[in-house]
């Protein structure tokens, strides 16, 4: 095949893409912001997104912050710098590495999990029934995962925080020899409202993403049980680069650096 | 008398295949009409269309004499109240127990109350011959035919002004197929609505069927009384309904 001809189809496919993305969001949003709202299935929403979720986010965390006051504490030792690990981790962990674990872990939980509904739904045709029974798809599968994981990332990313700083301050204070109570004085007075507050942002943001990129995902699988596991890697592996992309924006936007 | 459902020229490509080349076909109300055709001609289309959950590339479609082809978003939600739809794998929502898909349609899309609606569910099952304590259990836990029977009162929960049946007997033993025939025909007559099939079985067809039309290549090629389809003269027809893998239609083996 002419080289040209192939580049040029593969752009068109990624522009097509793009659009049905943007129109998909589109009409998510529009749909959000219009009756009937699904209370219930918002709420049963919080519990698969957010409550189900608290244990892997907790156990990611807890072992990153961990991690991290061990790295920091050897790395700072190299030029006596080892005090600064309360510092670095509180650091790191709320602005960084609180947001986009717990997001890159809800990204394989939940992602996974709404792209396999949703196609699995599509294929065996229930959203068509949907339509016949005069329920909004969208509006009823879409917006309650959408509210449910922006409302949830934050909170789950807020507890993943303090679990974070917990692990180092274990680490530290077990196997590194600070003092509990130093080691707490020197985290909260660090610590910026800023510090924790971009990061909750990021957090609400990666939700939409994961949420977005779920469902979308779901509602364009095709043929059967082999167009809904490629509908569920997808939502996977797009939330995951889209939640990568979006940190480094959301980063240079909410600090002024770029 | 307007006819019910209406199509004119109703033409759907998907990429380069034409799959509706210039549908024409009327309904009259309180009539059943089924579609024949073999797999891939564009019957499940045809009805997607008159849903709306397809946008025809040309060409109308009237329901009452209106013209519903553009209508999109809640300008369409009063038309949808028309009409209820058996899927052919029956669609059922699996989370949801047997008696809230029947009353999906009551309680969702027209705000009935909870309490309200179950009873109604209950006697629509009834209707199609489940006991109530079906109602209580799990979609993946019936048989293929009891699906069907779900899936049927869940159409006609709203008494709709027309039903749609997808394939209603494809993947049930005869036995049941004609229970499910019988089972159409009565409610369609109970409910007083007006009925669009696709099938493939002839028997299903003869039997829930007063007029009978066979879409192939994209158009209806042949339309008539149900007792007429035998003497059609048109060797299409006779070679579908007799299933004989010889004559003018070439089935393409690969789509």
């Amino acid at each position: 095949m002419n080289i040209f001809a192939y580049i040029g189809r593969a752009v068109l496919d990624l522009l097509a893409q793009i659009g049905r993305l943007a129109g998909f969001t589109g009409r998510s949003l529009a749909a959000l912001a219009s009756p009937p709202f699904y209370g219930r299935l918002v709420l049963q929403q919080f519990i698969r997104i957010g409550y189900l979720s608290m244990p892997v986010v907790g156990l990611t965390a807890l072992s990153t912050g961990a991690v991290l006051a061990l790295q920091i504490y050897l790395g700072g030792n190299r030029y006596g710098a080892e005090s600064i690990v309360p510092q670095i981790v509180v650091l790191g962990i709320t602005r960084e590495l609180g947001p986009v674990i717990a997001g890159l872990m809800v990204a394989g939980r939940v992602a996974a999990a709404i792209a396999a509904e949703i196609g699995t739904m599509k294929v065996t045709e229930q959203i068509d029934a949907l339509t016949t029974l005069s329920t909004n798809p969208v509006k009823y599968l879409v917006v309650p995962r959408l509210v449910a994981a922006v409302v949830c990332m934050p909170i789950l990313t807020a507890a993943g925080d303090s679990i974070g700083v917990f692990g180092g301050y274990l680490v530290a204070t077990k196997n590194l020899g600070f003092t509990g109570s130093v080691y707490l004085k020197n985290t909260v007075d660090f610590a910026t409202a800023q510090d924790i507050n971009s990061g909750l942002i990021k957090a609400a943001v990666f939700g939409f993403i994961v949420a977005l990129m779920g469902c979308y995902n779901g509602f364009n699988s095709k043929g059967g049980a082999q167009g809904v596991g490629a509908a569920t890697t997808n939502a996977v592996v797009s939330s995951c680069i889209l939640i990568l992309a979006t940190d480094f924006v959301l980063t240079a936007l909410l600090f002024h650096t770029a | 008398m307007t006819p019910k459902i209406q199509l004119i020229g109703v033409k759907k490509r998907f990429g380069s295949k034409v799959v509706l080349d210039g549908v024409d076909l009327t309904v009259e109300p309180g009539t059943s009409l089924v579609i024949i055709g073999g797999s891939g001609t564009g019957k499940s289309v045809t009805i997607k269309s008159i849903l709306g959950i397809i946008t025809p590339d040309e060409g109308q479609v009237l329901i009452d004499g209106v013209d519903v082809t553009g209508l999109r978003g809640s300008a369409r939600d009063p038309l949808m109240r028309k009409f209820g739809m058996l899927f052919q794998g029956g669609a059922l929502f699996d989370s949801l127990a047997v008696w809230e898909n029947v009353a999906f349609g009551l309680i969702q899309g027209r705000g009935m109350a909870r309490a309200k609606a179950k009873d109604i569910a209950i006697e629509k099952l009834g209707a199609v011959g489940l006991t109530s304590d079906v109602a209580y259990l799990s979609p993946s836990e019936l048989s293929g035919g009891m699906q069907k029977r779900v899936g049927l009162a869940r159409a006609i929960a709203a008494d709709p002004e027309i039903i749609f049946f997808d394939e209603p007997t494809t993947g049930l033993d005869p036995i049941m197929a004609d229970i499910i025939n019988d089972l159409i025909v009565s409610t369609v007559k109970d409910v007083g609505a007006t009925a669009l099939s696709i099938t493939h079985d002839m028997t299903s067809a003869r039997k829930i069927s007063d007029r009978i039309a066979m879409l192939y290549g994209g158009k209806i090629i042949w339309q008539g009384p149900t007792a007429e389809i035998d003497r059609s003269g048109n060797e299409y027809v006779d070679q579908f309904i007799h299933g004989r893998a010889e004559g003018p239609i070439k089935m393409a083996v690969k789509a």
